[in-house]
Formats: C-alpha cells, structure tokens, sequence
C-alpha cells in the first residue's frame, strides 16, 4: 500500500524537523502515528529511509511499545481499562461483554470500522472503577448491562 | 519576567503572596462559620480539582459554569476561581473548596455551580448537600480537616497539590518554591547540598529505595564533559496514579529539585522521561518549564550564579520495563526499552554513555522542602530507616479511593480503615496488594505491621511506587495472581529466558488451575519455577515478577489448594469451576433472565420456575444480574 500523498510529505517534514536523527525514532513515531491514527507497514519504511536505518529496527521499536499500533482504529476507540483498581471491580467481566456484543477481540476493529477494542493500563479515574474509555471520554463504574447501552448510543 | 537575584524572587513571592494568604489562613484554622459576600467577606476564592479522576467527571465544566454565573453576577472580581491540582479524595470526586471559610464540597456536578454561587457565596449559606457526610457519625462535615480521610494524613510531597494553581509559577514562588535552588546555588557547594540530601534519609521512592544522596553523590564523583539529570515520570505500575498526580499538581516542585540535582552532580541537562498517556501531565509541566524558562529559573546563569541548567521532555510509549533505569535510558535514545546488566550504572555510564542520574518524580518533590526545611525535620518523619513521608495510590475495593500520603511507619490498619474508610460494602477484608506487578499480597495478620521499606519486603511484597490495591472476600488469590502474570508476560521485554519463558510457564500453570485443569503437583512447579525466575533474571522486573505468585501461594494456599483439589472457587471468579443454578421456589418464570441470556441457555414457560442448561452456559452472570428475586445462585 502506497501513503497518500500529503500524508508521505508531512512524514518527511516530521523527520526533518527532528533533524532526521535516529535517538529521535520514539518522537517521531508519536508524531507520525497522529497523521493516520496508527504506523502502516509503508509508514515505518519510509522513516527507515529517511533516519537511514534498517527498517527492521523501526519495526522493532513500533512493536516493542504499546502505545505504537499498526491496525488502523475504529471510529469509536473503545479502551477498558485492565489496571488492578478496576480489574478488582470487575473490568474483565466488562471486556468479556464488549467483545462479546461486537463481536471482536482485543486489538481488533470492527468491520465497518465503527468500534475497535483494546486494553490500557490506569487511566487514573479509580475512584470511578472500572473505567472504560471511548474516544476522550471516561466512563466510570460500568457494569456489563451497561456495555449494549452505551454502544447503542454511539449509533 | 526574567529574575536575576534572590531579591527578585523575594519580590515575586511577596508580591503573590497576598494571593495565597486567603488560603494559608483558612488553611490554618479549624472550620467555623460560612461566609458569605451578603455578610461582608470581601474576597473569596473557589477551588476546583483539575486532577484527572475529577476531570473525567466533568470538573473543567463546573470551572466553566462557576466562572459564568459570577459574570452574570457582576462579582467575578471578588471571587478568584482556581484550577488545582488533585485533593485525592478521588472516590468523592469531583471536589471543590471555597475559602475562606474552607467548605470542602464533594460528588459536584456543573448543574450545582450556580447553586454554589448564589447560597453560598453570595448568601453566606453552605450547600448542605454537596457536603461530606461522615458515614460512622451520619453528620454532614463542612471542613476536610475534619473528614478521617484526611486526618492521619501528612502531605510533604504532595504539599501543594490541591492548594496552588500548578499552571502559575507565582503561586508556587509564594509557597517558598524556587528558593531551596536559590539558596543552593548562592550559599551551598554541591557538596554541601548532596551531603543534606544524604543526612536527611530520602530514599528513592520509585520502588528500590536505594539512598538519594548517596545516588548523587555516585554521579558527581563521575568526570565527564556532559553529565544528565532524568526524571523517571513512567509510571507504569496498573492501578497507580501518585506521579501523575504530582507532575498534575505541582509540576514546579520536580523543575525546581531537577535544577538543584543538576547543580549537585554537575549537569546542565535535565530529561523527563513520561508517559504519552499522561496529556494532562504533559501539559502542565511543558507549561511550569516555559514559565521557569521565563522566569530565568531555567536557562543560562540561573539567578546570576553562573549555572546554567535546562530539561527536555521525552516520550514513553508503554512500556513497564521503562521504569527500569537502565531500559529507560535506552528509551530515551529511541531504542527498544531493553534493560543491560548494571555495572556499569548509569552514574558512571547511562544516556549516550554519559554519566547520569535517574530520579522518580516523588523522589525529586520531596527535595525542595527537605532543602527548605532541612534534613533533621525530614528525618525526624519516619521509621528508623525510612525517613518521610510516602504517598499512595489506595484503591480496589475500599470506601475512600484516592491519593494519600502518611508518613513512613503508619500501619496497613490505620491506612484501610482510618483513611481508606474500611471495605466497601461491609464486605470482609482478604488481602492488599503493594508494589504492584512487583509486589506481594499482605493479609490480616500484617495489617499492624509499620510501613516501610523493609518491613514489606521482609514479608514477601514491597513498597514500590505506591499502588496499594485492597481486595476482600469476592476476590480470588490465584485469578489476582494471574492478572499479574498476565501483565508481566505481556511487558516482558523478552532480553532474558528466565523472564520470556519462565513467566509465560508460570502463567500457563495458572490458567491450567483456574480453569479447573490444575493438579497440587502444578503448586510445586509454581514455587519452584517461581524462586528460579527470582533468582536468575536480568533485571528488576524479572527478579520481582513472580511476587505476587509466591506471596499469595505462601498466605493463600488453602485457596490454592481448593481449587486443584475439590475445583472450587470461594470467591465464585473462576469461571471454569462455577455453576449457575435457579432455585424453583424463588423463580416466579417473569422470563426476564432468559431473554437477556446471551446464550439462550435458559428455558421454562412463562410464570413457571425456569432452569439453565448447564452445556450451553457460558457463565456470564448476566442472569443473576438481571433476576429482580434473587432467584439464581451459583456456587
């Protein structure tokens, strides 16, 4: 797959502006994953090129983080959040119900492209566990009853 | 404004301590009576927690809302309304303050702002039911000193969380920040400074406690041309939020105490090593190191002394094994986040080869106010060897969630049922979990045990950076087990075999007993492979990941063996090992569980007793979730 024009220049203009430095790959890779949301396979060769180095190691780096993904994401990203707090009260339960409405497992999206699903760690709301994130938004002391409602909301 | 002496910085402080002196006052007294500006107060100033567990509820629209009503008012001029950072009294969130009378609201929503302005500020009354009521007394509290969430509380680190707007470095001047750097670098040799840091007692508050002075002092002994000062901010540990908190609250405070490390060691180059999934934190603290930058506390000959000092952010991309110095470093240089042996350490050698010294965030807010106040009084907070204060992250299941800080030696006791407010539900205390993925389960027979350093590793868990998870009676010990294992293999780093393979083992087994497969030779295995992994493994991720396995084989193996030997899960989490069943008697067939059975394994007629087909349960619990009689068991 080819990048779509403007997308490979603000690639280019992304590593200039770091000097074309390979230190700087991780910083990079953040500013690049904004353009199109997620670091297709063309995406990584490119900045190989342009860092002159292999793109295996870009490729290393881009699966070696979390935060890096190379699927794109669904309209609506949902997150449940997996850390302690909200695992105790119950977010694996909440998980189970949102892959089993979609019909989707973690890392994937649906297809249509509306919702895909993933797992964070903490974001830090745990006093409203178990948290869900869709998109920016929080959502705070879900219960699996509450996952088909929300989901038809976002219709 | 650029200051270029102590005098100017005096001048700053004077000039916003008149803005602070509303709030130190109220903060000194006890309650009392509300006021209003009906009855004659004439300044009054509203504080909102702009932390992230207040934010996702919504506090930035009540801000907004405030702000508005006191426009169309006409008395935005009498009332300053403050963004702060986190009040960690999160399970009540969102949290507001009006001082002078220090009226602690809590749950506020944006639709009670205009309440709040026209009762309160404006006619002196308190909205009673935006206060916190004492659940033992059943009485309303007007004033957070007065709630038992705050009362064993000391808060050193997070000093001015929850008291200063963290986006206004006059503020934080006001506070007497900025001036242990000022001093340091006007009237104390590096040496001098480090020998404080040293006689003080800190320790490193990231997990390992190694002795911060005697860090810093590693680093300056180091020669090179070009030396660094990192800010370890990832905090990756599921479930903890004090860094965040802090770099939320008071990100002055970790610019400051940077500076004054740069000077000690002999660098001029300050990295802050932070989540990307931390926005807020990001932005508050881009925004203290342009106004410190702005303010000549940052840059080129800081306040005329002839050093200069700067920091650059760095991203991290989830990765837990990041919190690890030496993977950190590696990070940093834009690498995968892969741990080396240490020696050598990253004093001698660590970001591009140069000498460098890694920092935790909590670590480094605590230095200005040991500089401040001086090492004896932070020594004399404490247990013999765990000098200060440690902030925690209480959460699970517990009454109050929330960010605390106590100081070193208090009990587990005084922390869950003094603080936290005892177990939610009036369910029965099981165990909480320390140090996170790292760390063990403690039990009841711990609970008078004084925190510190030692004493939780001396029974199998640790400190950590201060995640501490309460579980009660509904949680099973094996399935917590393999929640941590679960998180361990998925951030392996895969360096080590002991590590990438052995976790991964150790998992498998896990799953095998907790989906009914399990055998009491498995248990062997756990602890065998388990103090192998311990023992063998590169670095502290490795060595520590089994914890929370061996800690809850070692207090827990009733339950253990409960579920290898008779396929029971006491606290009914193990799917595998659960039958849902309906009680005939109960049932009154309003068919209300079958229709929401996502697998149509009920059946029965309409207002006849209906039953669940065991092969085609899924056990999902859905059903017992919807039954309005409470008809359907499981057991």
């Amino acid at each position: 797959m080819k990048l779509p024009c403007d997308v490979a220049e603000k690639v280019d203009a992304i590593c200039s502006s770091h000097g074309d430095d390979p230190g700087e790959l991780i910083n990079i890779l953040h500013e690049a994953q904004h353009l199109m949301g997620y670091l297709p396979e063309e995406m990584q060769r490119m900045i190989a090129r342009r860092l002159n180095i292999p793109v295996s190691k870009v490729y290393g780096v881009v699966t070696f983080y979390a935060f890096f993904t190379m699927t794109a994401k669904g309209r609506y990203p949902i997150s449940v959040c997996m850390g302690t707090a909200c695992y105790v009260r119950g977010s694996e339960k909440l998980l189970e119900e949102f892959k089993r409405v979609l019909g989707i497992d973690v890392g994937e999206t649906t297809p249509d492209g509306k919702f895909s699903l993933d797992c964070l760690r903490c974001v830090g709301a745990c006093g409203l566990a178990p948290v869900v994130m869709i998109g920016e938004k929080v959502y705070g002391r879900l219960q699996p009853v509450d996952v088909k409602r929300i989901l038809d909301e976002l219709e | 404004m650029k200051l270029s002496t102590i005098e100017d910085l005096k001048t700053v402080r004077m000039q916003a301590a008149r803005k602070l002196f509303l709030r130190e006052q109220s903060d000194r007294s006890t309650g009392g009576d509300s006021c209003g500006l009906e009855s004659g107060t004439a300044r009054m100033q509203v504080l909102i927690c702009g932390g992230t567990g207040c934010k996702a509820s919504s506090s930035h629209l009540i801000a907004e809302r405030i702000r508005e009503t006191l426009e169309n008012r006409g008395i935005a001029d009498k009332v300053d309304v403050v963004t702060t950072g986190c009040f960690g009294f999160c399970e009540k969130g969102p949290v507001v303050k009006v001082i002078p009378d220090n009226t602690f609201y809590t749950q506020v929503t944006p639709e009670d702002a205009d309440e709040i302005v026209t009762s309160h500020i404006i006619g002196g009354r308190r909205v009673e039911r935006l206060l916190y009521v004492d659940p033992k007394t059943g009485q309303s509290v007007s004033d957070s000193k007065h709630i038992d969430f705050y009362r064993k509380q000391m808060r050193v680190a997070l000093r001015n969380c929850g008291f200063i707007d963290p986006e206004n470095i006059e503020e934080y001047i006001a506070r007497d920040g900025y001036f242990a750097l000022a001093v340091s670098l006007l009237e104390k040799t590096p040496e001098e400074v480090i020998e404080e840091v040293k006689k003080s007692g800190l320790r490193g508050r990231g997990g390992g406690g190694f002795p911060t002075g005697l860090k810093w002092s590693f680093a300056r002994k180091s020669l090179s041309d070009t030396k660094f000062v990192v800010c370890n901010a990832d905090e990756g540990d599921p479930g903890a939020f004090m860094d965040r908190s802090i770099m939320e609250g008071d990100p002055h405070s970790i610019v400051e105490a940077m500076a004054i490390c740069g000077y000690s060691i002999g660098s001029g180059k300050g990295l802050v090593y932070i989540r990307a999934e931390y926005p807020l934190a990001i932005h508050r603290l881009k925004t203290a190191i342009a106004q410190a930058r702005e303010y000549g506390l940052l840059g080129e000959n800081i306040l005329g002394s002839g050093f200069s000092f700067d920091i650059e952010i760095r991203y991290g991309a989830g990765a837990f094994v990041c919190g690890e110095e030496t993977a950190l470093i590696h990070s940093m240089e834009g690498k995968r986040g892969e741990p080396t042996m240490k020696p050598p350490f990253p004093a001698e050698s660590g970001y591009l080869g140069k000498p460098t010294n890694v920092n935790n965030v909590e670590t480094f807010a605590n230095i200005p106010v040991i500089l401040t106040r001086g090492a004896e009084w932070f020594s004399s907070i404490g247990t013999a060897k765990s000098k200060g204060t440690k902030v925690f992250a209480l959460a699970g299941k517990i009454n109050n969630v929330g960010l605390i800080e106590v100081p070193m030696g208090t009990t587990l006791r005084e922390v869950i049922y003094d603080i936290g407010g005892g177990i939610k539900g009036g369910r029965k205390f099981k165990a909480v979990q320390t140090g996170g993925p790292s760390g063990g389960c403690l039990t009841e027979k711990h609970l008078d045990i004084p925190i510190d350093f030692d004493n939780l590793l001396a029974e199998g868990s640790m400190m950590g950076s201060g995640g501490m998870i309460v579980m009660d009676e509904d949680d099973c010990m094996v399935s917590v087990a393999r929640f941590y294992l679960d998180f361990t293999v998925e951030e392996s780093c895969g360096k080590c075999t002991p590590c990438r393979i052995g976790n991964k083992r150790l998992l498998e087994t896990l799953n095998k007993i907790t989906e009914g497969r399990g055998t009491e030779e498995d248990l062997k295995t756990l602890s065998v492979l388990g103090n192998v992994i311990k023992d063998t493994a590169l670095c502290g991720l490795g060595q520590t990941s089994p914890n929370p396995v061996l800690s809850t084989l070692n207090h827990f193996r009733d339950e253990y063996v409960e579920h290898v030997r008779d396929h029971k899960c006491r606290a009914k989490q193990c799917k595998a090992l659960l039958t849902y069943s309906i009680n005939s008697t109960l049932c009154i067939g309003c068919h209300l569980c079958a229709k929401n059975c996502p697998a149509d394994a009920i059946i029965g007629d309409v207002r006849k007793p209906h039953v669940i087909i065991p092969d085609k349960c899924i056990k999902c619990g859905m059903c017992m979730a919807r039954c309005r009689f409470k008809a359907i068991s499981v057991y």
